[in-house]
């Protein structure tokens, strides 16, 4: 049969008649990372970029990431695209508490990496100072290539990532660094 | 209908306020009166009920800092408008820094209530009477006022800027 679809690489394992064996953390990373539901959180003129991600010229469907969920206890992936104010902060981190674990973080554009232009007292100085970052996309506004780029970044993660990961004492200390238990 | 000007409005004013308005001026052809801070409500209930002027509109409310003008740094401007006349007017009072005070128009306009909010947010001045003077825009716990001068506007959280390449 030929067909133009490309299908995602089998894990290594043992091949017979009627069966495949493989390990477990391998099937559960290949298909978290082929079926990301992200979150926009887009408060400026990222989310306009990253709608344009979305619509049918860069079809971010591609990737896995058909549905956006706008409720954080079904999305996977908090995407922050936009100038995050110190008001705002709270609510953020209330919104990716709502996720349910695992759930992983990008922050899109120099407002939400740093504060980007905005150094000023009304601006949170960059998402890290409230929630855990595990991709920065930098660009003001970055271009969608570079967005697919930082979710494809984000797959590898998910991909690769350890099952024990998420209980590990490292991880703990991570989230109570950020006053999160 | 007769055209209500700025002439006339000052005069108007001068003659119902006398000593109280203290200074008069015309920027860009908009008339601006400063006075003393005590007179605002009467100021403001005036020219709403006269019958002519009929300033019925509280366009805005806002602050100012002159860090220079011994006691009289802060001010609070008022805009009014009268859309029957098509008349602008800015009212102005100064305030000591020390003791920021001037009672509240939210007994005439509704609309002063957020306003005057705002004000005290971004300045620290104080409307007495006001139903809910707290902070409006800014994070409840910031502890001073931002647009006060002596305050820096960059936030001193920032850790990726090298400060000798901003002159800091």
């Amino acid at each position: 049969m030929s067909t133009n679809v490309k299908i995602a690489e089998a894990p290594p394992g043992v091949e017979g008649e009627g069966f495949f064996a493989t390990r477990l953390d391998k099937v559960i990373g290949l298909a978290r990372a082929n079926s990301i539901w992200p979150l926009p959180f887009a408060t400026s003129c990222c989310g306009i970029e990253f709608m344009a991600t979305m619509a049918s010229n860069y079809d971010l469907a591609r990737f896995g990431s058909e549905r956006m969920s706008f409720s954080p206890r079904q999305a996977d992936l908090l995407l922050v695209a936009g100038t995050i104010a110190k008001k705002m902060g709270p609510i953020l981190k209330q919104v990716y508490l709502q996720m349910a674990e695992p759930r992983w973080v990008m922050a899109m554009g120099a407002c939400a990496s740093s504060g980007g232009i905005f150094d000023t007292y009304s601006v949170l100085q960059g998402i890290d100072k409230v929630i855990p970052v595990d991709v920065y996309v930098p660009g003001c506004p970055p271009r969608p290539e570079q967005v697919i780029d930082g979710i494809l970044k984000i797959q590898e993660l998910v991909k690769h990532e350890s099952l024990r990961r998420r209980s590990s004492p490292q991880y703990k200390a991570l989230l109570t660094s950020y006053g999160i238990e | 209908m007769s055209a209500v000007t700025n002439e006339f409005l000052l005069e108007k004013l001068n003659e119902q306020f006398g000593s109280q308005v203290l200074s008069a001026e015309l920027p860009y052809g908009m008339l601006t009166i400063t006075i003393a801070p005590d007179a605002i409500v009467n100021v403001l209930k005036w020219l709403n009920e006269d019958k002519i002027l009929k300033f019925r509109f509280l366009t805005d409310i806002c602050g100012s800092h002159y860090p220079d003008l011994k006691d009289q740094e802060l001010c609070v401007i008022y805009h009014v408008q009268s859309m029957e006349n098509n008349l602008r007017l800015r009212i102005k009072a100064y305030l000591p820094i020390s003791n920021p005070e001037i009672p509240t128009a939210t007994t005439l306009y509704s609309a002063a209530n957020w306003m005057e909010r705002e004000t005290y947010d971004f300045y620290g001045i104080i409307f007495k009477g006001h139903p809910n003077l707290k902070r409006i825009l800014n994070v409840d716990e910031m502890d001073y006022f931002p647009m006060r001068k002596e305050y820096p506007l960059e936030d001193a959280t920032r850790t990726d800027k090298e400060d000798q390449y901003f002159g800091r």
